[in-house]
């Protein structure tokens, strides 16, 4: 076993929820799942070993910065993706931990809708959060990064759509790292009642660069009886930052979950995404590009777990590995008994841009049920040289060849991303990760 | 701009290995139009490969110049911004690239950064350039190469050709796969292009793509190594005659590359 300091004790959960004025189930879930971290394991992400992996050791779990005045004054990179002032209707901006600015339109408001910062949301919708904080869709227990995630959360946002109201525009959260000992356990909660419909896009920046950090992000999404959500999320945390992502959606009869996930992150990366198809007749999508460089090592398992009947689950991730990259690509269909009429496909492609990077998809299907439909494709290669020498023999440089080839590579995934927003921020991002 | 040469000399080259090529000579300038022909496996197809840098072809032997520029010292890409092309008998597919953003790349890859080509204009051009080679406008935006047709990817590597507008072009066998209606508009296209500042080296087996783009010279290939030159008349006379005349001449017995 290795021993594992902690940088936080007791005290620092104490001190933190007092000062947020927190109910007290919150600080009894904390507490108790401090005390089962220590002794529960690391998750087991195929292929990937991540024992020596820093998930404990960051600057500091709570830092004081100054929010945010108002968009004008952000980052450049988080006003790129916000836009400019008058059209940023619906969002939340989070500087560290610290809620900066928070817009949700009167109109939304009148619908009954909550889009606010964890730490509000725990106040003035205690009941509501109680209910859906790590209950039934992530559980505190399940590993030692959820306990410690349960533990430690110091952010996110609470996003509830009532019974039949239908969002037109995204809402959208920007959550930026500005100061290198900032920490992120960010949480955000996506409830969508029965007949209603969202798009959420949420945005992970860093401005600096850190020794090592830690970023431990948890979303649950809860889409109810014939319920949309579209979920978006591009990621770009800075090298040193260990990333450990889990985005698990579950379904009442009918609802949809769509997934449009980017992660553009410098470092290290354990990635879980999972739709639990529960109720008769829902469906998930999740369509994902990654591009890796330096030394990262990413770890991306995508699962659809099909309880109800006529279900479908479509996962379609495309990644690109650049220098000494690696990435294991674990795909998951997996029908439950019961579920028949379902519907399981899945696509995962990399290529690998130099001889250094490595990649490995592993399509799984695991069905437990006759009556059903399912159907896998992977594929793992490096760029053609003669693509390369075609493009070159136009006059086009070679890293202008592989710019394309790339960009083309991730086309099939990224104009069919269901968010405009997302597919436009991510066409610049890739630019930018690419010729870095 | 003025006339441009392009020098190959005592060029041997090796595949795997393989000496295809030993001691090619051929001088193309400007305003002339070259066919170099010869039967299957003589080395043709290796020759333009060579000039234009094909990563698995090695030169072994002799120099290839660009108006004295050593073509062999530069890569691929400068190849190309020096002024050469490569109609190629395979173009390669390109997944989730459109014919037209990889169109305007080759544009703009020969113009000063802050000075490339204007969306309206390159539109414009291809437009025009599309309609000569009576192609459909949809050719545009589907990716490039991507599920053509055989005859498709011919017109394709000729509108790349009208667009880059190149010194010297090598066409390798443009004329394959091509029914008698795609090649009158691929030859069409290719005509269009004459004028005293662009030289091109045609590649065929077949006489017939000479019955509608006349060449200046008529050079043949066999055994990796030009071994008959003239003019027209020498190409009208391989289609009435074919290649046994020559063999007999030179006492060949096996025209291919041992």
């Amino acid at each position: 076993m290795t021993e594992t300091k902690w940088l936080v004790d007791e005290s620092v959960i104490r001190d933190f929820s007092a000062a947020n004025n927190e109910p007290e189930w919150l600080l009894n879930a904390r507490l108790d799942a401090f005390n089962k971290a220590e002794d529960l394991p690391l998750p087991k992400p195929d292929k990937t070993k991540i024992d020596k992996w820093n998930f404990t050791q960051f600057g500091a779990h709570n830092v004081n910065s100054t929010p945010y005045a108002s968009i004008a004054d952000l980052p450049e990179k988080a006003k790129v993706v916000v836009g400019e002032e008058n059209t940023a209707q619906n969002v939340y901006v989070q500087r560290n931990g610290v809620p900066s600015i928070l817009n949700l339109s009167a109109e939304l408001k009148e619908a009954g809708v909550i889009f606010t910062d964890f730490a509000t949301a725990v106040k003035e919708h205690s009941d509501l959060v109680q209910k859906y904080f790590m209950t039934q869709v992530v559980k505190a227990d399940e590993h030692k990064l959820t306990a410690l995630h349960a533990a430690l959360v110091n952010g996110g946002v609470f996003l509830y759509v009532p019974k039949n109201v239908e969002i037109k525009e995204p809402v959208q959260a920007v959550f930026i790292q500005d100061d290198k000992n900032a920490a992120i356990f960010n949480h955000v909660i996506v409830v969508a009642e029965a007949n209603s419909s969202v798009t959420y896009v949420e945005n992970y920046i860093s401005t600096v660069e850190t020794e090592q950090g830690v970023a431990n992000i948890i979303t649950e999404v809860i889409a109810g009886d014939n319920a949309r959500v579209s979920y978006g999320a591009v990621d770009t945390l800075a090298e040193n930052i260990t990333v450990y992502v889990n985005r698990r959606g579950v379904t009442a009869p009918h609802a949809h979950i769509e997934w449009s996930l980017g992660s553009m992150n410098d470092g290290n990366i354990v990635s879980e995404n999972v739709t639990n198809l529960i109720g008769d007749g829902s469906y998930a999508d999740t369509k994902m590009v990654v591009v890796g460089s330096g030394k990262q090592s990413m770890n991306f398992t995508t699962k659809v777990v099909h309880f109800g009947k006529h279900t479908e689950g479509y996962i379609l991730k495309h990644g690109v590995m650049k220098d000494e990259a690696k990435a294991i690509f674990n795909g998951i269909g997996k029908i439950e008994h019961g579920a028949s009429k379902s519907n399981a496909e899945q696509e995962s492609r990399i290529l690998m841009l130099s001889e250094k990077a490595r990649g490995d998809a592993n399509p799984i299907l695991l069905i437990d049920e006759d009556d059903v439909t399912a159907g896998h494709a992977a594929s793992v290669g490096r760029v053609d040289p003669l693509q390369l020498y075609y493009l070159m023999s136009r006059g086009i440089t070679k890293q202008e060849a592989e710019r394309l080839v790339i960009h083309g590579f991730l086309a099939p995934v990224v104009n069919k991303l269901p968010i405009e927003n997302v597919k436009k921020q991510l066409k610049g991002i890739i630019e930018g990760k690419v010729r870095q | 701009m003025s006339q441009s040469t392009l020098t190959v000399k005592d060029l041997h080259v090796s595949i795997d290995g393989k000496e295809i090529l030993k001691g090619v000579n051929l001088e193309i300038k400007g305003g002339e139009f070259h066919a170099v022909m010869g039967p299957n496996g003589t080395g043709k197809s290796t020759l333009s490969s060579a000039i234009m840098g094909h990563p698995k072809y090695e030169v072994t032997q002799g120099t290839i110049t660009l108006d004295g520029e050593d073509v062999l010292e530069m890569e691929v890409d400068e190849r190309a911004r020096a002024g050469l092309f490569l109609g190629m008998q395979y173009p390669s597919e390109i997944t989730g690239v459109t014919n037209a953003e990889f169109l305007r790349s080759a544009v703009n890859a020969r113009r000063e950064e802050g000075d490339e080509i204007s969306l309206m204009k390159f539109i414009r051009q291809m437009d025009s350039n599309m309609d000569i080679l009576e192609m459909d406008q949809d050719m545009a935006q589907r990716y490039l190469n991507e599920g053509f047709s055989g005859g498709e990817k011919k017109r394709n590597e000729i509108l790349q050709l009208m667009t880059i507008k190149p010194k010297i072009a090598i066409l390798d066998e443009i004329d394959s796969g091509l029914d008698i209606d795609a090649l009158k508009v691929v030859s069409q296209g290719i005509n269009q292009m004459r004028d005293e500042n662009f030289g091109c080296l045609i590649i065929t087996h077949y006489q017939r793509l000479l019955d509608y783009i006349t060449p200046d010279h008529v050079h043949v290939m066999m055994q990796g190594r030009v071994v008959k030159s003239g003019g027209p008349e020498l190409a009208h006379r391989l289609e009435a005659e074919g290649y046994d005349w020559i063999k007999q001449e030179l006492g060949i017995e096996d025209e291919t590359v041992q």
